[in-house]
């Protein structure tokens, strides 16, 4: 392609757009609504993804030593229970530790200040890799000799993982309706486009304008469509995170989340909204023209 | 040159339009295609600008078989045409050097090419004065020549015209037609669809009739036959 040509497709591009003055601003609202809403949902289900990593790593497994085991049995146990696969951490806690334990997280209650340790048993505080592997690891804990018991908070697991999985379905769902949806408002715009210029393509069509030619001036006006409609999208997305992040920090309730800083998530959001935004109006565009480029 | 050779063209709705039409235009020559309506005049046309296929027979022009022509050759043999339409087909929102120029453009010319070539063809159609003018401000004479400038900015070897006085009146479609046979004369091949006898007449010409689909008459000089009014 020379120079000029790039020159004339970008300005017959530009002046397209310009020619359907409220089509265009309608198919970049659209396409800037539809990058909001995938990247609200997108950086919700981010957060939403820190904050169960989160969780999954504060999930602990206790296996109860049998009381029939000395101490120094007890922490013998410990290399054993770190081979288990999926166990990423294994700490042992004596019985006297776990009674610290116990007793202050009740400091109010008298009547447990009393109480001897040795109703309790020692334990190991087992952190896992993979929390969808719970179940497995739980039963090789209980099957090692001296482990009396194991206490796995299963349901909570698989509560934690439920919340990823349909918050991901949601989002990939909403990003491939929300996408489909944009091109075909955008490929709509660029088809009265089109439509209106006929006459011209026809005539390109009959001195010998090749396809690639009677193409370029609307992929260009696409792509600027969809490159404005990003470009507004992400700013805008700044501006309703930092607001959303700013209520998060002073509601006193919500102080358990913490919100990933914009800071870090911009240049991924930027390359996401700008190559979405060029995808649906080339899209667009590429679909609006196809008729037309019949020989 | 455009050959023809056992050509026939059925469109999908069942209509024989040509029924073994064979026919050589030589390199130069000025030709008229005279025939009713309905005869496959038209047809001809799309045949030789690529629109429709034949189903049957071989169509050479200017070096390219459109009969089995790929698809990325089409543009590049109708870069060997000029075609000019009955009813102008200008771009009315640009001027008549826009016109040209935007012609030009389509086909890969530098900015440089057509600022040379636009002023040497709107002179020869006697527009030079009217570069800047918009196809409205035009008179249907005038609107016509461009369109003839348009046809001839890419420098075709073939100029096909369909009907092109249909919208004038006598005296500039005898304008008109003088322009065509001077462009002739400059080497380039002429094929004139029309209905006008007396026009068809008065230059002497080679004359093709079609009626029916078929040939009916090929001779030189002027109208041989019934009315060709359609």
């Amino acid at each position: 392609m020379a120079k000029h040509d790039i020159g004339y497709f970008a300005h017959e591009g530009l002046s397209n757009m310009f020619s359907h003055g409220f089509m265009s601003f309608a198919a970049v609202g659209i396409t800037v609504a539809c990058l909001l809403i995938m990247g609200t949902f997108t950086l919700v289900a981010v957060n939403a993804n820190e904050l169960l990593r989160d969780l999954e790593q504060e999930n602990e497994i206790l296996a109860y030593v049998d009381d029939s085991y000395t101490e120094t049995e007890a922490k013998a146990l410990q290399t054993t229970l770190e081979a288990v696969p999926n166990v990423a951490s294994a700490v042992y806690i004596s019985k006297e530790q776990a009674m610290e334990d116990f007793v202050a997280q009740y400091p109010d209650e008298d009547m447990f200040q009393d109480l001897d340790p040795e109703i309790l048993r020692d334990r190991y505080a087992i952190k896992i890799t993979d929390l969808e592997q719970i179940r497995q690891t739980k039963e090789t804990v209980e099957g090692i000799p001296g482990i009396a018991r194991v206490n796995a908070y299963e349901e909570i697991a698989g509560g934690f993982i439920t919340v990823r999985n349909v918050a991901t379905v949601i989002c990939v769902a909403l990003i491939v309706i929300l996408f489909v949806v944009s091109v075909f408002i955008i490929s709509n715009t660029i088809k009265l486009t089109t439509f209106d210029r006929r006459d011209e393509i026809a005539i390109m069509r009959m001195v010998g304008a090749t396809n690639g030619f009677i193409r370029w001036p609307f992929v260009y006006e696409g792509f600027m469509m969809g490159l404005l409609g990003a470009v507004i999208a992400f700013f805008s997305q700044w501006g309703l995170y930092a607001a959303v992040t700013r209520g998060v920090d002073n509601n006193d309730t919500l102080q358990l989340i913490h919100v990933i800083p914009f800071q870090e998530l911009w240049v991924p959001v930027a390359a996401v909204f700008a190559a979405a935004g060029i995808l649906i109006g080339v899209g667009g565009s590429l679909s609006a023209i196809r008729k037309f480029l019949q020989v | 040159m455009i050959r023809l050779k056992d050509v026939e063209m059925e469109y999908d709705n069942g209509t024989r339009a040509i029924k073994g039409i064979s026919l050589t235009i030589e390199d130069g020559e000025f030709v008229f295609l005279v025939g009713p309506s309905g005869s496959g005049k038209s047809t001809i046309i799309k045949l030789l600008t690529g629109e429709v296929e034949p189903c049957r027979g071989r169509i050479m022009i200017n070096g390219f078989s459109v009969s089995n022509i790929s698809e990325k050759q089409i543009p590049l043999m109708r870069r060997t045409l000029g075609i000019i339409f009955q009813d102008f087909r200008l771009i009315e929102k640009k001027t008549v050097y826009d016109n040209l120029a935007f012609v030009m453009r389509a086909v890969g010319a530098s900015p440089k090419e057509i600022k040379n070539r636009i002023p040497y063809v709107l002179q020869l159609v006697g527009l030079e004065k009217k570069a800047g003018s918009y196809p409205t401000e035009l008179s249907g004479g005038e609107q016509q020549r461009v369109a003839i400038a348009r046809a001839l900015v890419n420098n075709p070897n073939t100029i096909i015209a369909d009907e092109p006085t249909g919208n004038l009146d006598p005296e500039r479609s005898l304008e008109l037609m003088s322009l065509l046979v001077k462009i002739n004369q400059l080497g380039t091949t002429v094929v004139v669809v029309t209905h006008e006898k007396d026009l068809v007449d008065r230059f002497g010409k080679r004359v093709v009739t079609i009626d029916s689909g078929h040939v009916v008459n090929d001779s030189v000089g002027g109208y041989v036959g019934g009315s060709i009014h359609g």
